[in-house]
C-alpha cells in the first residue's frame, strides 16, 4: 500500500526524473522521445491518487527540505492543488505525445534538450499545485519561468531572443519586485509562511493596506496575465506549438491563476475580502482584461496569436471568480481552471497540426481546408464550443457557476460581462472553422497530419465532452475548497 | 601537541600562511611552490575549522600574544561574530589557490611566480589577521600587509596588460590615504583614552560621551574603514583593481578583501563604539543608509553598461557591498545578521562568477567583453552551467544561497517598517538581472564561430565546488543563518 506521502513523491518527482534521464538515453531517439507519455502516466496515477485522498478530506503535510529555521519546502494537498495537479500531469501525457509528433514532423534542433526543459516545467508547475506554504509557492514559481525560457528561446534567433528578453523582464521582474516582498509582508504580518483555507490575514493587517497588498500579489503574479502585465504571453507563442499548448495554456498560466485563487482564498480568504472589499477594484480590472482582449483576439489574423489573446481573456475569468469573493464564483473560477485547460490545449494542438502539416500560421489561409482535415478543424470546433461553453462541453459547467457567483455577489454588471465575452469568444473562435468547412480554397495545399499528433488532438477534445458528465468529483472537490462540506 | 595546537589556533590561523609566505619565495619551481602555497591554505582552512568548533563550545577566546596580558599586551579575539569571516577567507582562499594551478603560469612568467604565490600568502595571512586582533594598532599592520601585498599581486598583472600598473597605483594611493585615515583616529582615541585595545576602548569610551575628538576619531577611523570596504563613493579603486589584476588574484580579492574590511566596520560600529548610542544612530542613518542605497543603484547601473566583463563584476560588487552595508545601516539584529548572511554568500557567489569568466578568458586567449562570450555557452557547457547557477544565485532566485540572504534582508527591512528600502532593494537586484542576462543571452543566443574548447577538469574543479556550495546553501541555510544571527546577538546583544 503506497501512502499518500508517496504520491505525492511520485507525482512531483516523476518529470524531474525524465528530465534527469533524458539527457543519457539521448542515443536512442525512440526511448528518449516516449520517456515523456510513460512519465506523464506515472505523474497522473499519482495525481488521481492524490485527488481521491483530498476528495476523502485526508490533511497531508511533507517536509521535504528544512531551508533554515522557520523556512522549509513542504507539500501539502488543497482541494484546488489537487485539480491543479491532475490537469497538469494528466494533460501532460498527451502533450508529451504531441511533441514527439511535432519535434519529429518539423524537425526540430536540439530534441533533447527541449524534452528535458519541458519535463522540468511540468515538475515546477507540480510543485505549485502541491506547495504546502507560500515560499514553496515562489520558489517554484520561479523555476517555472526559468525552465520555460530555453524553450521559448528554443530556435535561438533575433526574434526568440526579443521574445525571451521580453518574457523573462516581465515575469521576473514583476515576481521579484512585487510577489516576493508581498509574501514576506505576509510572512511577518502573521508570523509564518503558511496558509489555512479560511485565510490567514483576518486581523492581522490593517484593513486600510488590505488592497494594496492584494494588488502587489495581483500585479506580482505575472503568469496570472491581468492586463497591463499580459504582454509576455502573446511574445511567448514564439515558442514550439507544444509549448504553446501545455505550458502557455496549461501549466504556466494555470500556476498563474492557481497561485491568484490561493491568495484569493488561503491567504485573503472569501469572507475577509467580502467583508473589506479589498478584492472590488480587481473586479473591474478583471472585467476589463476580459473584455478587452476578447476584441483584441478579434483583430488577430495570426492563429496562435487569436488563441494567446483568447487565453488571456479565459484566465481573467478565473480571476474575476475570486474577486467575486462568493463562494460560487470561486468554484466557477476553480473548475475553469480543468475546463479551460482541456478546451484551449486542443485548439494550440490544432494550431501546432496546421503549422506542422500544411505549414498554416494565418487564419486567412485556412479557407477550405476542411475537407482535406476534417478532423482536426472538428477537434477545433468541439474544444471552442467548450470554450465558448456551449452544452454538452464542460466549459458550460465552469460559466454557468461563475455566472451564478456573479449574481450572488451583487455585481450584476459582471453577468452582462460574461454574456457580452461569449458573444465575442463565439465571433473569433467561430470564424476558424467556419473558414475551413464553408469557405472557397484558394491555393492547392496539402494537409497532412501525422498520426502521434492527430491522436492527442482528439483525445482532449473528447475530453471535453467528457468532462461535462463527469464534473462531479471536481465540483465536490471546490465546494470542499470554500468550506461547504 | 595536540594540546598546544588546539591553545594556539588562533594565532596559528595567521601565522600559517605567514611563514609559509617566507619560504614560498625560496623555491623556483612552479609546481612545488604552488604545492605549498595550497597544503598552508588546507591548514589554515582546517585550523579555522577546528576555531569554529571551538567557538562553539566556548563561544569568546581571547588568545595574548606573547603571554602579554591585555590590554597592554596585543589581544587576538575570536568570538562568533569574526569566525564568519575567518572561514570565509580562509575557505575562499583555498578554492582560488587549487584554481590558480593552472591560470597561474598563463599570466606570470615562470621566474616570479613563487614571488606571486609569496605575496598571495601574505595577503591571506594580513585579511586573516585583520579579522581576529583586538587591538586597534595592530589591526592597523594588518591592513597595511593585506593591502601591499594585494597591491603588489595586483601590480603583477602588467606582464599581461600595463594598465594593471596604474590600477595598482590608484589601489595603492588611495589604499594608503584610507590606512592614513585610519590610523589618525586611532591615534585620537590613543590620546583620549590611552588604550589600544579594542575592549578596552569599549569600556572607556563610555566615561567620554560627546567628546568632540571621540567623535572626530571615530569619524576618521569610520571613513578609513569605508575606502578599505570599498563603501560607495570611496570605491573608485575597486574596478580596476579587479579588472586588471592576473586572474587567480581578481577571484582572491574579490571573494575575499573586502570582507574582512565590512567585518571591521561592523565591529567599529556596533562593538567599539556600542556605547555612544546616538553617535551611531546618526552615522548609520545619515551617512551610511544614503550611501548603501545609491551603492545599490550606482554599481547595478555601472554593470549593465560596462562591456569588459571583470570590471561588470566590480561594478557588481559595490552594488552587493551596498546590500551589505544598508543592512548594517538599518540596525536590529534581524538585519545585521542579514548582513552577515549577504557578506558570506557574496563571497561564495562573487568566487564563483569570477572563477567562471576566468575560465572562459583563459580558453579564449583574449580579455573577457561582452562580444568575446558569444557561442561560449555552448564550448564550454560545464563553466557555463556554473556561470549561470551563480548568477542566479547573485540575483537572488530561489534555492540558491542568494535567496536567503535577499530574503532575509527584505525580511529584516519590513519588520522594521521601511518597506520602501525593501522595495529599492528589489528593484535593485531584478536590475541586476539586466547585467546578468546580458552575459547569459550572449553565451546562449549568439553562436557566430565554431570554437573547439576541451575544458579541463583541474579548472572547473574548483569552480564546481564553489557552485556547489551556492546550490548547498540555497537548500540547508540554517548553519549559516543561525551563525549569523548569533554573531549579530554578540555584536548588539550588550547594547539592547
Amino acid at each position: 500500500m503506497i501512502t499518500i506521502e508517496n504520491f505525492i513523491l511520485i507525482t512531483i518527482l516523476s518529470p524531474l526524473i525524465v528530465c534527469v534521464l533524458t539527457p543519457f538515453i539521448s542515443k536512442s531517439t525512440v526511448l528518449r522521445d516516449f520517456l515523456g507519455p510513460i512519465g506523464g502516466v506515472i505523474s497522473s496515477w499519482g495525481a488521481f491518487n492524490i485527488m481521491s485522498s483530498a476528495l476523502n478530506n485526508q490533511n497531508i503535510n511533507l517536509e521535504i527540505v528544512k531551508i533554515a529555521e522557520g523556512i522549509s519546502i513542504g507539500f501539502e494537498i488543497t482541494p484546488l492543488g489537487a485539480i491543479f495537479g491532475l490537469v497538469a500531469s494528466f494533460l501532460w501525457i498527451f502533450a508529451a505525445i504531441y511533441s514527439v509528433g511535432y519535434m519529429r514532423g518539423n524537425k526540430e534542433k536540439n530534441q533533447t534538450r527541449f524534452y528535458a526543459f519541458y519535463a522540468i516545467a511540468v515538475h515546477a508547475a507540480l510543485c505549485i499545485a502541491y506547495a504546502g506554504d507560500l515560499l514553496t509557492l515562489f520558489i517554484f514559481y520561479e523555476v517555472l519561468t526559468f525552465s520555460t525560457y530555453p524553450l521559448v528561446t528554443h530556435k535561438q534567433n533575433e526574434m526568440a531572443q526579443k521574445a525571451g528578453r521580453l518574457y523573462m523582464s516581465i515575469l521576473v521582474g514583476s515576481s521579484v519586485i512585487l510577489l516576493l516582498p508581498a509574501i514576506i509582508w505576509v510572512w511577518v504580518a502573521t508570523g509564518s509562511l503558511e496558509m489555512s483555507h479560511n485565510g490567514v490575514l483576518d486581523g492581522k493587517i490593517d484593513v486600510a493596506y488590505a488592497p494594496l497588498l492584494l494588488a502587489m500579489f495581483v500585479f506580482g503574479i505575472g503568469k496570472a496575465a491581468l492586463m497591463p502585465i499580459h504582454k509576455w504571453l502573446p511574445a511567448a507563442m514564439v515558442a514550439p506549438t507544444p509549448v504553446s499548448a501545455l505550458l502557455h495554456a496549461v501549466a504556466v498560466v494555470k500556476a498563474g491563476v492557481f497561485t491568484m485563487l490561493i491568495v484569493l482564498t488561503n491567504v485573503f480568504g472569501i469572507d475577509f475580502l467580502a467583508k473589506t472589499g479589498a478584492s472590488e477594484w480587481l473586479i473591474w480590472l478583471a472585467s476589463f482584461t476580459l473584455l478587452a482582449t476578447s476584441i483584441i483576439a478579434i483583430y488577430k489574423d495570426d492563429l496562435k496569436a487569436r488563441l494567446a489573446y483568447s487565453t488571456i481573456s479565459q484566465l481573467s475569468y478565473i480571476s474575476l471568480g475570486g474577486a467575486l469573493a462568493t463562494s460560487m464564483a470561486t468554484q466557477g473560477a476553480a473548475l475553469h481552471i480543468i475546463t479551460h485547460a482541456a478546451g484551449k490545449i486542443t485548439l494550440f494542438f490544432v494550431a501546432g497540426a496546421l503549422y506542422v502539416g500544411a505549414k498554416i500560421t494565418k487564419i486567412s489561409d485556412l479557407n477550405g481546408h476542411g475537407k482535406s482535415a476534417s478532423l482536426i478543424f472538428l477537434a477545433f470546433f468541439i474544444g471552442s464550443l467548450s470554450i465558448i461553453g456551449v452544452p454538452p462541453m464542460a466549459g458550460s459547467w465552469s460559466k454557468f457557476f461563475l455566472m451564478l457567483g456573479a449574481a450572488d455577489s451583487g455585481y450584476e454588471v459582471v453577468i452582462g460581462v460574461f454574456c457580452i465575452s461569449t458573444i465575442l469568444n463565439a465571433f473569433y473562435l467561430m470564424e476558424i472553422p467556419a473558414r475551413a468547412f464553408f469557405f472557397k480554397k484558394e491555393r492547392e495545399v496539402s494537409v497532412k497530419i501525422p498520426k502521434l499528433i492527430l491522436i492527442p488532438t482528439l483525445i482532449t477534445s473528447f475530453l471535453t465532452i467528457l468532462l461535462f458528465f463527469f464534473i462531479e468529483p471536481f465540483q465536490n472537490l471546490t465546494s470542499m475548497m470554500v468550506g461547504k462540506i | 601537541m595536540i594540546d598546544i595546537l588546539s591553545k594556539n589556533l588562533p594565532i596559528l590561523v595567521v601565522l600559517c600562511p605567514l611563514i609559509t609566505s617566507l619560504f614560498v619565495v625560496l623555491i623556483p619551481n612552479i609546481f612545488f611552490s604552488w604545492i605549498l602555497t595550497t597544503l598552508s591554505t588546507f591548514l589554515t582552512f582546517l585550523f579555522s575549522i577546528l576555531l569554529y568548533q571551538d567557538i562553539q563550545i566556548h563561544s569568546h577566546i581571547s588568545y595574548a600574544l606573547g603571554k602579554w596580558m591585555p590590554p597592554i599586551g596585543i589581544e587576538y579575539i575570536i568570538d562568533k561574530v569574526a569566525i564568519i569571516p575567518i572561514i570565509i577567507i580562509s575557505g575562499i582562499s583555498f578554492i582560488a589557490t587549487i584554481f590558480a594551478y593552472k591560470i597561474m603560469p598563463e599570466e606570470i612568467e615562470k621566474k616570479s611566480i613563487s614571488k606571486v604565490y609569496s605575496l598571495w600568502l601574505l595577503a591571506i595571512a594580513g585579511l586573516l589577521g585583520l579579522v581576529t586582533t583586538g587591538d586597534a594598532f595592530n589591526l592597523f599592520v594588518f591592513l597595511e600587509i593585506s593591502s601591499l601585498a594585494s597591491v603588489a599581486l595586483v601590480a603583477m598583472g602588467a606582464q599581461k596588460d600595463k594598465q594593471a600598473l596604474v590600477a595598482a597605483y590608484n589601489y595603492l594611493i588611495i589604499g594608503a590615504v584610507g590606512a592614513t585615515l585610519y590610523v589618525i583616529g586611532v591615534g585620537l582615541l590613543y590620546g583620549i583614552t590611552g588604550t589600544l585595545n579594542m575592549e578596552d576602548l569599549t569600556n572607556r569610551i563610555s566615561d567620554l560621551n560627546n567628546n568632540k575628538a571621540l567623535i572626530a576619531g571615530f569619524g576618521f577611523m569610520i571613513i578609513g574603514i569605508m575606502v578599505k570596504a570599498a563603501v560607495f563613493p570611496l570605491h573608485i579603486w575597486l574596478p580596476r583593481a579587479y579588472a586588471y589584476a592576473p586572474s587567480a588574484v581578481s577571484v582572491l580579492l574579490a571573494a575575499t578583501a573586502t570582507k574582512a574590511s565590512l567585518y571591521i566596520l561592523a565591529r567599529i560600529l556596533f562593538s567599539v563604539f556600542e556605547n555612544s548610542e546616538k553617535l551611531i544612530n546618526n552615522t548609520l542613518l545619515y551617512v551610511i543608509l544614503p550611501l548603501s542605497i545609491i551603492a545599490m543603484f550606482a554599481g547595478t547601473i555601472m554593470a549593465i553598461y560596462e562591456k569588459d566583463i571583470k570590471r561588470l563584476l566590480a561594478h557588481s560588487s559595490v552594488a552587493q557591498i551596498g546590500y551589505i552595508t544598508l543592512a548594517f545601516a538599518i540596525g536590529t539584529k534581524a538585519s545585521i545578521a542579514a548582513g552577515f548572511i549577504h557578506m558570506f554568500n557574496h563571497a561564495i557567489i562573487k568566487g564563483g562568477l569570477f572563477i567562471a569568466i576566468t575560465s572562459l578568458g583563459f580558453f579564449i586567449q583574449k580579455r573577457v567583453t561582452i562580444n568575446n562570450l558569444s557561442g561560449l555557452g555552448r564550448a564550454m557547457p560545464i563553466t557555463f552551467f556554473c556561470f549561470v547557477l551563480c548568477s542566479l544565485s547573485l540575483a537572488g532566485l530561489p534555492l540558491t544561497a542568494g535567496f536567503i540572504s535577499k530574503l532575509y534582508l527584505i525580511k529584516a527591512t519590513i519588520s522594521s517598517d521601511a518597506i520602501w528600502i525593501a522595495i529599492l532593494i528589489l528593484i535593485s537586484s531584478a536590475l541586476s538581472v539586466v547585467y546578468l542576462w546580458k552575459m547569459i543571452e550572449v553565451m546562449w543566443m549568439r553562436e557566430e564561430r565554431k570554437i573547439v574548447i576541451k575544458e579541463n577538469p583541474s579548472i572547473y574543479i574548483s569552480l564546481i565546488i564553489i557552485t556547489f556550495f551556492n546550490v548547498y546553501f540555497g537548500l540547508d541555510a540554517s548553519l549559516i543563518v543561525n551563525g549569523s544571527f548569533e554573531a549579530a546577538e554578540k555584536l548588539i546583544g550588550d547594547l539592547k
